[in-house]
């Protein structure tokens, strides 16, 4: 649904030129949730900007739906961007219109007769949850009603992309985690295909089913989240499920297991106890229920060298837990 | 002097200001705002950046805004007489507060579009909405409240420097304070010119709060 190849940006200032995006390639399937990590400055907000041509991107392609987006102008990109819808952190809505005024100007803006834009914006308030509110101001509302009329504006022209750039983070917890499920439940719902940057781990944990880790205008690392979480090397699984550092008992044998799936529900531990005859300790870990699956990891140890239990190794490693 | 005869040449002056300073008014509404929004597009990080463009703009506001509004009136006198074919009275004087007020209004609608937050705008544009659009529904709408104070700014500075255009036959309040209360030692008049430029003020100042509070949902 979004193909980005090659992608680079740089701002030029006074004082030399920052590259916001060194070559980026991404690709969101259709219907998925890509979610892209990262701390403030590494690029991800250009990177965004640049999928909607809010920033024209100084090199690489990006695709939306088939259309690339990167050489289009005037009335073509127009028509291209009532196909993406976009949510922002602190909501960009209008403060001299109503709820119901915010959400009819993007069907104002796509050319929607009038008695059509009347009966849409009822839906779309209906959608997310805030039908009561339509005559109020945006001044009158709290921080996650906001968002709703930002989420029901940006749904307006039925788009089949919505770009989220931190949509959350304004957001007390609660809040967030409501707004998080409204846009998990749009997504299932309509199909929604979501690109979204954020430098929250919950919104990844709760929302993603694929996500990347960006850093100095590069992804470190991307992929499925279930895929992700089996690299050992990787620092969304690190920072997913943490682990302490543990001091090795002398003769132990330390393992890190992740199992996402079904496999999250199996006991494994308990077989790999029964079926070697071991004292299996666990050392740390935890269970956590993501959007796309639910996943595990743990901090293993096993009692005796690496060589001694070579065989619940292998068991762990032929399970397809990665150890 | 009777109250009656101040009474009517105060209502002859209030006259002569309220159409000096309404005319002049309307007219730097619509070249504020014309001069205001081309400043806001075609400058940096603009909706439509035209570097040169943004620069002779500048330039031209910033001329008229450092010219001591005594010296512009006298200044321009070529120019009314072309305009409107006269440099006394009434009408010649809306020339010269026009071309006075517009630069002054004219930053005024730039600082109050600026207060827009990107944000905002960059959410219209990733709707997909022109920039005619953006400008007409987003811009000046989000701004209308913060323009409607710089207007009744403008006004009130208008009342000002038309006092001012009356010391060169402008008619008005203004005329009136000179001939009668400087050159004619006519402290009631003098008195009386006082109130109804403070009543006048007050007033203008009243309605265009009330408007601002009927217009802003922030």
């Amino acid at each position: 649904m979004i193909e980005i190849g090659g992608l680079r940006k740089a701002y030029r200032s006074r004082r030399g030129s920052v590259q916001a995006v060194d070559g980026v390639d991404l690709t969101v399937g259709e219907g998925e949730v890509f979610g892209v990590l990262g701390r403030s400055g590494a690029g991800k907000s250009t990177l965004l900007r640049c999928v909607n041509m809010l920033e024209r991107p100084d090199a690489g392609t990006v695709t939306v739906g088939g259309v690339e987006l990167t050489g289009l102008r005037g009335k073509r990109l127009r028509t291209a961007r009532h196909g993406i819808g976009m949510i922002h952190q602190h909501f960009a809505l209008l403060s001299s219109r109503t709820v119901a005024g915010n959400v009819a100007f993007a069907l104002e803006v796509t050319g929607a007769p009038r008695a059509e834009r009347k009966a849409r914006v009822a839906e779309l308030l209906e959608l997310v949850g805030l039908s009561e509110r339509a005559d109020a101001y945006p001044a009158q509302l709290s921080g996650g009603q906001k968002q709703r009329v930002g989420i029901a504006r940006a749904l307006a022209a039925r788009p089949r992309v919505l770009l989220s750039d931190e949509a959350t983070s304004a957001l007390d917890p609660e809040t967030t985690e409501s707004i998080l499920r409204l846009l998990l439940d749009l997504n299932r719902r309509l199909g929604l295909t979501v690109l979204l940057i954020t430098h929250e781990m919950t919104v990844v944990k709760r929302i993603c089913t694929s996500a990347a880790v960006m850093r100095d205008g590069r992804f470190t690392e991307s992929g499925a989240i279930t895929d992700l979480l089996r690299r050992p090397e990787s620092e969304l699984a690190r920072d997913l499920f943490p682990l302490e550092p543990v001091t090795a008992a002398a003769g132990d044998t330390i393992v890190d297991i992740t199992v996402s799936g079904d496999e999250a529900d199996e006991p494994i531990i308990a077989e790999l106890a029964r079926r070697f005859a071991l004292d299996v300790r666990i050392l740390g870990g935890s269970v956590e229920t993501l959007a796309a699956t639910r996943a595990g990891r743990w901090r293993l140890a096993l009692p005796g060298a690496p060589d001694d239990n070579r065989e619940a190794l292998d068991y762990l490693r032929k399970r397809g837990v990665a150890a | 002097m009777t109250w009656q005869e101040i009474y009517e040449l105060l209502d002859v002056g209030v006259r002569e200001t309220a159409w000096m300073v309404g005319v002049s008014a309307l007219l730097t509404a619509v070249g504020g705002l014309l001069v205001g929004v081309l400043l806001v597009l075609t400058g940096a990080g603009g909706l439509l950046p035209l570097r040169p463009l943004n620069a002779v703009l500048g330039l031209i506001v910033n001329v008229g805004r450092s010219l001591p509004f005594i010296i512009l009136l006298v200044a321009v006198i070529p120019f009314t007489r072309v305009v409107v074919g006269t440099t006394i009275g009434t009408d010649a004087a809306i020339v010269p507060l026009t071309i006075g007020a517009i630069p002054f209004f004219a930053r005024i609608v730039e600082s109050a579009l600026r207060e827009v937050p990107p944000d905002v705008v960059a959410a219209a544009t990733a709707m997909g909405a022109t920039r005619t659009r953006i400008v007409g529904k987003v811009l000046l709408r989000e701004a209308l409240p913060a323009l409607v104070a710089g207007l009744t700014i403008t006004v009130i500075a208008l009342v000002g420097y038309s006092a001012m255009a009356g010391v060169v036959g402008g008619g008005g309040l203004g005329d009136l304070a000179i001939r009668y209360g400087y050159q004619r030692f006519e402290t009631e008049v003098m008195i009386a010119t006082v109130v109804a430029l403070v009543i006048l003020v007050q007033l203008v100042q009243m309605l265009g709060d009330l408007l601002v509070r009927r217009l802003s949902h922030r």
